[in-house]
């Protein structure tokens, strides 16, 4: 059986597929990887299926021993890794002989970085899914982000190593971009006309205490009109909710199901992996779109991840 | 500005990925039970694309994949759900006991609470455990249950600044809600107490000690009891 030592586990790693849907009546949100296409492609590089489960790591990596070997591939942003003495690059699959020893440091671009092994990291499902949910404890390995001296199992796999690497063209269309489209939120009547143009006009910093579960922004105060009193409602994967202090928060993948805040904008389905890329004290925008073009938007993404000249093979 | 309103409910698009389904817009038991009902009718017949339902007091979000429906599509095959709620029947929900010592460690607020209404620890004691609660929805994290009525008078605002950590099981008060916190999570809600039953039990069959519409009261219980039943 194929293993992988943590030796060092890094600021925190976790285990993470592309979530559980579906059990939003019992309050438990989707999770999954904050950076769902590199998660995607980086099982594609390996020959996974998309949704196999893979490591997240977060603004520092770790150190990795493979006992038995593997076959990896990093994907996101580039943590500067090392296997053995040779660098390895983000995106293209790697075959580890048994002993050797990743390690991977301090992020040189956005907050997420991918490891995916052939065969995927073998855990416990919970509710369908492996993806870790770490304020609940639930899902993932032992529902934690991962210490020293875990051992993690990886699962079968006949092993077959292709080179592979990810077309120029696709890597320009997902790299960073700090001017997130949203669309209106369901509250969006309870902001004035002034609000919502220093909203759209404002920069916004990535707040220190942003994680999993929200990005808190820090900028100009987005005020309310009135003083409308909330019913706690369902709250949407990267709604901009603005409590009554007046800075937003993006809610993200290891969200609050349910909330009492005014949403006054969404971040569209195209634009969420970003979000899993921002590190704190980056600074980004907000543009409006409509429902239309997003879904333009999130169709293009899709064709283009669907093309067969997507994964150079 | 983006609702549409049938006789039933109103739509309101959240995000290009879902939309918010309102059915009523004041919390009342009539909204509670037609909310019940669309969660029923749409978890026995789901719409293909719906990813996620998400019920609140007088709201479901519902949440779908965009490449496969649209909000349009998705509030046309809605209203054909909408048009049966009257003749869906809702299954009685459970009766269930939560007990609880109050007070103490296990209940911080429990002496503040009292004092801001001007009654004794042990007359909130009784007026919490004097009812019989609805489950109104599951939110905000796994296993969490948005419970009332509180009696009126124990109605009491949150804390002014939220604690970073509750430990599971406290039982808190806010508003007119009470609830009992399944994980170490921040909160806002007064706590007057903690049962030793576990809220989610993950590995179980039903995760969920309570469901939407389960009714529940609270049984006072002493501390050495409660370590009794933690050990069980």
């Amino acid at each position: 059986m194929s293993t992988i030592q943590v030796q060092t586990p890094g600021l925190q790693t976790t285990v993470q597929d592309l979530g559980r849907n579906g059990f939003g009546p019992l309050g438990v949100s989707p999770s999954g990887a904050a950076d769902p296409i590199s998660l995607r492609l980086g099982n594609r590089l390996v020959g996974n299926v998309e949704d196999a489960a893979g490591l997240e790591m977060l603004l520092l990596g770790g150190t990795l021993v493979f006992p038995r070997g593997a076959i990896l591939a990093l994907a996101g942003s580039d943590f500067g890794a090392i296997l053995d003495e040779l660098r390895i690059d983000v995106g293209t699959p790697v075959e580890v002989r048994p002993g050797q020893t990743i390690r991977l440091g301090p992020t040189r671009s956005g907050a997420r970085c991918y490891l995916c092994v052939q065969g995927g990291i073998a855990v416990n499902a919970f509710l369908g899914s492996a993806s870790t949910h770490i304020l609940s404890g639930l899902g993932g390995f032992q529902g934690r982000a991962l210490r020293k001296g875990d051992v993690l199992r990886i699962g079968s796999a006949s092993k077959d190593f292709r080179r592979r690497t990810i077309a120029p063209r696709a890597l320009e269309h997902l790299s960073p971009r700090k001017v997130l489209r949203v669309t209106a939120g369901p509250q969006v009547d309870w902001f004035s006309e002034s609000s919502l143009r220093s909203f759209y006009a404002g920069t916004y910093r990535v707040g220190e205490q942003s994680n999993r579960m929200g990005l808190r922004l820090e900028g100009a105060a987005v005020a309310q009109q009135g003083a409308g009193q909330m019913i706690t409602e369902g709250v949407s994967l990267g709604a901009v909710q603005v409590p009554a202090g007046g800075t937003p928060i993006i809610i993200f993948v290891e969200q609050q199901t349910t909330g009492g805040y005014p949403k006054i904008a969404n971040v569209i389905a195209a634009d969420i992996h970003r979000v899993g890329q921002l590190r704190p004290r980056d600074e980004i925008r907000f543009e409006l779109v409509t429902c239309d073009e997003a879904r333009s938007l999130l169709v293009e993404q899709e064709n283009m991840l669907a093309s067969p000249e997507l994964i150079l093979e | 500005m983006q609702t549409r309103t049938t006789d039933a409910a109103q739509f309101q698009r959240a995000s290009d990925q879902s939309l918010l389904v309102y059915l009523g817009q004041r919390i009342t038991l009539e909204a509670h039970e037609r909310v019940r009902k669309l969660l029923r009718l749409l978890e026995r017949k789901p719409i293909a694309g719906v990813r996620n339902l998400n019920p609140a007091y007088c709201s479901i979000l519902v949440s779908f994949d965009a490449l496969k429906l649209n909000h349009r599509d998705l509030e046309e095959i809605l209203r054909g759900y909408l048009d049966r709620l009257d003749a869906t029947p809702i299954p009685k929900g459970r009766e269930l006991q939560i007990p609880t010592c109050y007070g103490g460690e296990f209940g911080p607020d429990l002496h503040e609470v009292a004092a801001l209404h001007g009654i004794t620890p042990a007359q909130v004691i009784e007026l919490h455990a004097s009812v019989s609660y609805i489950v109104y929805f599951l939110g905000f994290v796994p296993g969490f249950a948005y419970l009332g009525e509180l009696p009126e008078a124990l109605a009491t605002p949150r804390l002014d600044s939220p604690r970073r950590s509750t430990p599971p099981g406290s039982v808190g008060i806010a508003g007119k809600q009470t609830g009992v916190y399944p994980f170490a999570t921040p909160g806002g809600w007064r706590l007057i107490g903690r049962t030793p039953i576990p809220m989610f039990r993950p590995g179980r069959k039903v995760v969920s000690f309570l469901s939407i519409g389960d009714r529940v009261r609270f049984t006072p219980i002493s501390a050495a009891r409660f370590a009794t039943m933690e050990n069980a």
